[in-house]
C-alpha cells in the first residue's frame, strides 16, 4: 500500500533560500507521519534528484527537522532568480511534483 | 573568581526586565500591513516597533537600477502608521534594509517620508538616526587586488574584476552594529540601509543588555511578522518578548496564534539549513532549540547559541544590468502544433539569427502548458496541456534592436513551416499583435563575503533632529 506524499503532509512549499537557491520544505502533522516518510525511503537525496532530473550535487543540503516535524531540502538554481529566462522569481512553485511521491504506509 | 562570575551574572539576571517589541509586517512596502492586528500590537504598549522593508526576492532589477518594487504609497502608509504609534507610545521605531534593497537612495527617500509624515500631523521633535549600506566598487577593487579574497557564497568562485565590472550596485548586509551605534546615540526612529533581517530587532534586545544567542533568535522569530503564526496569513502584527526566561511569540490576530509547529516551521523558512543563520560578526546555531507552548497564542523557544566568527565578514549583493528587455506572447492550440513546438522555436530561432546573427543578444522561450514554470526539472514536460501559452522574453543592448528582436522571435512563431499541419493560415494565436517592453534584463553578480575590520566600516550613521 502506497499513499501519495499530498496526503500525509500539512504543508509542501519551496521559496528561496538567497539568490541562487531553492529551498523546498515538507512539514508534517504528527511524529508518527513524519517518521513514516523519514523511514520509508521515499523521499530522499536519491529520489528527489531522480524527480526533478538533476545530479545529486546540486543538493545542497537535506536535514530531517525534529522540532518542526519537517524534512527540508535545498537545491542551486540554474541560474540566479530573476535571471532573463528565470520564469520563478520567488521559486515559489517549484514544489509540485513532491505532491505525487508515493510512500510506502504498511 | 567563578563564585563571583556567577555572582554577577545572577544579579544582572535578576534585574533585566522583559522587552517587547511588535513587528506588523515581515517586508514593509511589498503590501501594506493589516492594521487591527498592529493596533491590538500597539495597544499592549511595546518597548519597540520594528520592521524589515528588504529582500532579494524581488529579483536583480531594483538593485541593478536603483528602484523600488514595492509602490511609494504603501510603503509611506507602514511608516506613518508605525511612526505615529511609536511617538504617540514614546518608544523607538526601528525600519532596516528600507525600500527593498537598501540602497543609499532608498533610505533618503524613507528618511524623507518621515520628516513629511512628522511634518503633516505636527508630531513633537525627535532624533532621526539612519545609516547607508552601498559600498563602492573601487573599494571592492582594492580588496580584490590587495589579496583579500572576496569569498563567494552558494557555491560561486570568488569574485574577479570582470564579474565586478558587469555590476551597477552593491549594498553591504549590515548586522547589529550601525542600529546599536544610532540607539547608543539616542535615536527614536532609526531608517537602515541593508540588513540582516534578524539584525533589527537583536539590535534593540542587545541595547537592553541581553545576549546575542537570544536577542538573534528574538530577531529570527519576529522578521516575517505573522509568517511565525498559524494558519497562514502574512502582514498581521506579532510581539515578540524577551527575557532572561527565554523569547515568546504571540500572534496579535484574533484568529492567529503562535504554535510550537508554526514557530519551529518559520524558524527554517527562506533558509537551506534550519539550524544556522549567518548574520555579520557570525552565526545563530538553533540546533539545541526548544519549543514550548506557553498559552493559546503564545510560543516559548529557549536554547539558541551565537557563536562569533574568527574573522569579521559581510555579505554583498550585487547586481548588473544585462541589457534592455521586451516581452511577447503566443498561443498554440493545433494538438499537432504543440506536440511540434520546439520545432516551432527553433523556426523562430532561426529568423531572429538570419537578422541578428549568432551573438550579442539573449532571447528566451518559455513554454506555459508544458514546462513554463519548472523548465529542465519538470518531471511531466513530455505530456503538454491541450493548449500552450509561449511567453518570449529578448534582450539586447539598445531599446530599438531588443523590441525588433523580441518582435521577430515571436512573430516567426506564426509563420513556423512545420510538416503536416493542417492549420496553414497561422501557427499560433496571439493575444496582441504586438511586444511590450518591460523592466530591464538585469543580474544577480555579486553574491559573495568580504572581511572588514568591525561591523561599522561600511555603514556611515547619521542623526538628525526632526522638527525642531
Amino acid at each position: 500500500m502506497t499513499r501519495k506524499l499530498v496526503e500525509i503532509a500539512k504543508t509542501i512549499r519551496s521559496k528561496n533560500a538567497g539568490v541562487d537557491k531553492i529551498t523546498f520544505d515538507v512539514i508534517f502533522r504528527t511524529e508518527n507521519e513524519y517518521k513514516l516518510v523519514c523511514d520509508s525511503g521515499a523521499l530522499t537525496r536519491e529520489t528527489v534528484a531522480k524527480l526533478y532530473g538533476i545530479s545529486q550535487n546540486r543538493i545542497t543540503d537535506f536535514v530531517a527537522f525534529d522540532p518542526a516535524y519537517a524534512i527540508k531540502f535545498s537545491i542551486l538554481r540554474e541560474r540566479p532568480s530573476g535571471s532573463p529566462g528565470d520564469p520563478d522569481i520567488f521559486g515559489a512553485q517549484q514544489y509540485a511534483p513532491l505532491m505525487e511521491i508515493e510512500v510506502p504506509s504498511s | 573568581m567563578l563564585g563571583s562570575a556567577l555572582g554577577l551574572s545572577l544579579s544582572v539576571k535578576a534585574a533585566m526586565k522583559p522587552v517587547t517589541m511588535i513587528c506588523p509586517n515581515g517586508h514593509l512596502g511589498f503590501a501594506p500591513l493589516k492594521v487591527d492586528s498592529f493596533h491590538a500590537g500597539v495597544a499592549a504598549k511595546p518597548d519597540y516597533i520594528a520592521a524589515d522593508s528588504g529582500s532579494d526576492d524581488v529579483g536583480p532589477v531594483p538593485l541593478a537600477t536603483d528602484t523600488s518594487a514595492s509602490p511609494k504609497n504603501w510603503q509611506k502608509h507602514d511608516l506613518e502608521e508605525m511612526l505615529l504609534a511609536a511617538r504617540k507610545l514614546g518608544v523607538p521605531m526601528i525600519i532596516g534594509s528600507a525600500g527593498d534593497t537598501g540602497s543609499n537612495s532608498r533610505v533618503d527617500i524613507f528618511v524623507d517620508m518621515i520628516r513629511e509624515i512628522a511634518e503633516r500631523h505636527g508630531l513633537a521633535p525627535f532624533k532621526l538616526g539612519y545609516f547607508y549600506s552601498e559600498v563602492d566598487k573601487e573599494t571592492v577593487r582594492a580588496k580584490i587586488l590587495g589579496g583579500d579574497q572576496i569569498e563567494g557564497l552558494d557555491g560561486r568562485d570568488p569574485l574577479n574584476e570582470a564579474e565586478l565590472d558587469e555590476t551597477d550596485q552593491i549594498v553591504a548586509m549590515a548586522g547589529v552594529h550601525p542600529f546599536l551605534r544610532l540607539l547608543e546615540g539616542g535615536a527614536e526612529v532609526i531608517i537602515g540601509g541593508r540588513s540582516s533581517d534578524s539584525a533589527i530587532f537583536a539590535s534593540a534586545a542587545i541595547h537592553n543588555g541581553y545576549p546575542e544567542d537570544k536577542a538573534f533568535m528574538l530577531g529570527k522569530l519576529l522578521e516575517c511578522a505573522s509568517f511565525c503564526a498559524e494558519p497562514y496569513g502574512g502582514k498581521e502584527t506579532v510581539m515578540g518578548t524577551i527575557s532572561p526566561d527565554g523569547i515568546d511569540v504571540t500572534a496579535m490576530h484574533p484568529d492567529q496564534r503562535c504554535t510550537v509547529a508554526s514557530v519551529a516551521g518559520h524558524a527554517m523558512y527562506e533558509r537551506s539549513n534550519p539550524f544556522h543563520e549567518y548574520v555579520a560578526g557570525g552565526l545563530l546555531d538553533m540546533t539545541n532549540c526548544n519549543y514550548n507552548q506557553l498559552d493559546e497564542k503564545t510560543t516559548r523557544v529557549t536554547g539558541p547559541k551565537f557563536v562569533h566568527a574568527k574573522q569579521m565578514r559581510v555579505k554583498l549583493e550585487g547586481a548588473g544590468k544585462i541589457g534592455e528587455r521586451f516581452v511577447g506572447i503566443a498561443g498554440i492550440r493545433d494538438p499537432h502544433t504543440i506536440s511540434h513546438v520546439d520545432q516551432v522555436i527553433e523556426w523562430a530561432r532561426a529568423e531572429v539569427r538570419r537578422r541578428f546573427g549568432e551573438d550579442g543578444y539573449e532571447l528566451y522561450y518559455s513554454v506555459y502548458g508544458r514546462d513554463g514554470i519548472m523548465g529542465a526539472m519538470e518531471p511531466l514536460r513530455d505530456t503538454p496541456a491541450h493548449e500552450l501559452c509561449i511567453v518570449v522574453q529578448g534582450v539586447a543592448p539598445s531599446v530599438e534592436v531588443a523590441e525588433e528582436l523580441t518582435l521577430t522571435a515571436t512573430r516567426q512563431l506564426f509563420y513556423a513551416r512545420l510538416p503536416d499541419v493542417k492549420g496553414t493560415a497561422g501557427g499560433v494565436s496571439f493575444p496582441f499583435d504586438e511586444v511590450m517592453r518591460s523592466s530591464p534584463a538585469c543580474r544577480w553578480t555579486i553574491n559573495h563575503t568580504m572581511a572588514v575590520t568591525d561591523g561599522l566600516e561600511l555603514f556611515p550613521t547619521h542623526i538628525v533632529d526632526i522638527g525642531v
